[in-house]
C-alpha cells in the first residue's frame, strides 16, 4: 500500500535520479550522433566510456519506477569506473599523459582530437562532465536518504 | 503517474531530436559535397584507370574499390546489370582505395595482369576465390597467388611487373585522389562526377538513370 502512495505523489529525490537518467540518455544519443552519423569512429578509450554509460539510461529508468532508495548502490559503481576512463582519457587528450602511454592502436589514436564545438568543448570533455554530474547527483540522493 | 508521462515524452523527445538533427546533419554534408565535387571534378577520373563498357557511353561510373572488400565484390555484378540494363549507355572506371593491410600489393597484381590484358579476367577471379585470400580482413596477396590459375596470366611476367614504377606512381595517385574526394569507405561511387551519398543499390540505380535522362533526352 506505501508503495502505490509513494508513486502516486513524487518521492523526494525522484527528481535527482531524474536529472541523472537525462544525462545518461544524452550521452547515450549524442555519442550515437557523433559515431553512427557524424561518423567519427569511437577509440577504445571511448568504448570503455561508452560501457559505463549506456547500462546507466536503463537502470536509471527502472530505478524511478518506483523510485528505488538503493538506485546508488548499483550506479554509482559504474558510474565511477566510467568517470576514471573520462579522466584518463581527457588527460590523454590534453597532453598530461605522454602517447607512448596510450593502450590505443595508431588507426585510432585516443589523444587525437576529433571535434570542438564552438573552439573548446571535446568528446572528453563532455564524458567528464556528464559521469561528475551524475556522481554528483547519486551522492546528494545517498546523503539525503541516509539523514 | 504524471512522472511516467513526463519520463516517456522525455523519451520520444531524445529519439525525435536524434532523428532530426541527423537528418539536418546529413542535408548539410550532402550539400557541401555536392559543391566540393564541382571543385574536385578533375580528382574523379584519371586516363590511366582500367575502363569498362563503350568509350563514348555519355553516362560514366567511377567506383573505387578494394579487391579484399566484400561489397565491392556483391556490387560487381549489379554495376554490370546497371551496364547492360543501359547497354552502350554507361561505362565503368574503376579506381583502387586499398583500406585493407596488404590489398597495396593485391592491386599492383591486377595492374601488372592488365599489362597481359587479363585485368578483368583477374579481378573476376579474385573477387570469386575472395575468402581464399581475404583472411581476416587482410589481404594475403601470396594465397592469391596461388589462386590465379586457368586464365593464361604468365606468372614470371606478372611478378616482374609488379615491381613497375609506374604502377607504384598509378595506385599513389588514385591514394591521394580518395583522399582528396574524402571518399573513405569501398565501395565509393561517382557517376558524372557526382558522388553516391546515400549508399545502397537501388540510389546507385536511380543516380545512374538521372544521370541518362540528362544526357540521352
Amino acid at each position: 500500500m506505501m508503495q502505490y502512495k509513494e508513486t502516486a505523489v513524487t518521492p523526494q529525490g525522484w527528481i535527482l535520479i531524474f536529472i541523472c537518467w537525462l544525462i545518461a540518455m544524452g550521452a547515450l544519443f549524442g555519442s550515437l550522433f557523433f559515431s553512427e552519423v557524424m561518423g567519427l569512429k569511437p577509440c577504445v578509450l571511448c568504448w570503455y566510456q561508452r560501457i559505463f554509460i549506456y547500462p546507466l539510461a536503463i537502470l536509471f529508468l527502472v530505478g524511478m519506477f518506483p523510485l528505488d532508495r538503493s538506485v546508488v548502490r548499483y550506479t554509482l559503481p559504474l558510474a565511477t569506473f566510467g568517470w576514471l576512463f573520462a579522466v584518463y582519457h581527457y588527460l590523454l587528450y590534453s597532453g598530461y599523459i605522454p602517447e607512448s602511454l596510450q593502450p590505443c592502436s595508431k588507426e585510432l589514436s585516443c589523444a587525437e582530437i576529433n571535434l570542438e564545438l564552438m573552439g573548446f568543448v571535446t568528446i572528453p570533455m563532455l564524458s567528464i562532465l556528464s559521469y561528475s554530474a551524475i556522481i554528483t547527483l547519486l551522492l546528494i540522493f545517498k546523503k539525503r536518504n541516509t539523514l | 503517474m504524471k512522472n511516467k508521462f513526463i519520463v516517456a515524452a522525455v523519451a520520444i523527445l531524445f529519439v525525435g531530436l536524434f532523428i532530426a538533427a541527423a537528418d539536418l546533419y546529413n542535408n548539410q554534408k550532402n550539400s557541401s559535397l555536392n559543391s566540393a565535387t564541382l571543385e574536385n571534378i578533375e580528382y574523379i577520373q584519371r586516363d590511366y584507370s582500367p575502363t569498362l563498357g563503350p568509350v563514348d557511353a555519355k553516362v560514366t561510373i567511377v567506383e573505387f574499390f578494394d579487391p579484399a572488400c566484400g561489397t565491392c565484390r556483391s556490387f560487381y555484378p549489379l554495376v554490370k546489370r546497371i551496364m547492360s540494363e543501359n547497354e552502350g549507355r554507361v561505362n565503368l572506371v574503376l579506381r583502387y582505395l586499398p583500406l585493407h593491410n596488404g590489398s597495396d600489393v593485391i592491386i599492383t597484381i591486377f595492374e601488372a595482369a592488365r599489362l597481359q590484358g587479363l585485368f578483368w579476367e583477374t579481378l573476376k577471379l579474385a573477387y570469386k576465390r575472395q575468402d581464399a585470400w581475404v583472411v581476416n580482413h587482410i589481404s594475403i596477396p601470396a594465397k592469391l597467388w596461388g589462386q590465379l590459375d586457368g586464365i593464361g596470366l604468365d606468372m614470371d611476367k606478372l611478378a616482374v611487373d609488379m615491381k613497375s614504377v609506374e604502377i607504384a606512381r598509378r595506385v599513389k595517385q588514385d591514394l591521394a585522389d580518395a583522399k582528396q574526394l574524402k571518399v573513405n569507405k569501398t565501395p565509393g561511387f561517382f557517376v558524372n562526377g557526382k558522388p553516391l551519398i546515400n549508399f545502397g543499390y537501388k540510389q546507385l540505380q536511380q543516380l545512374v538513370a538521372s544521370e541518362i535522362d540528362e544526357q540521352y533526352p
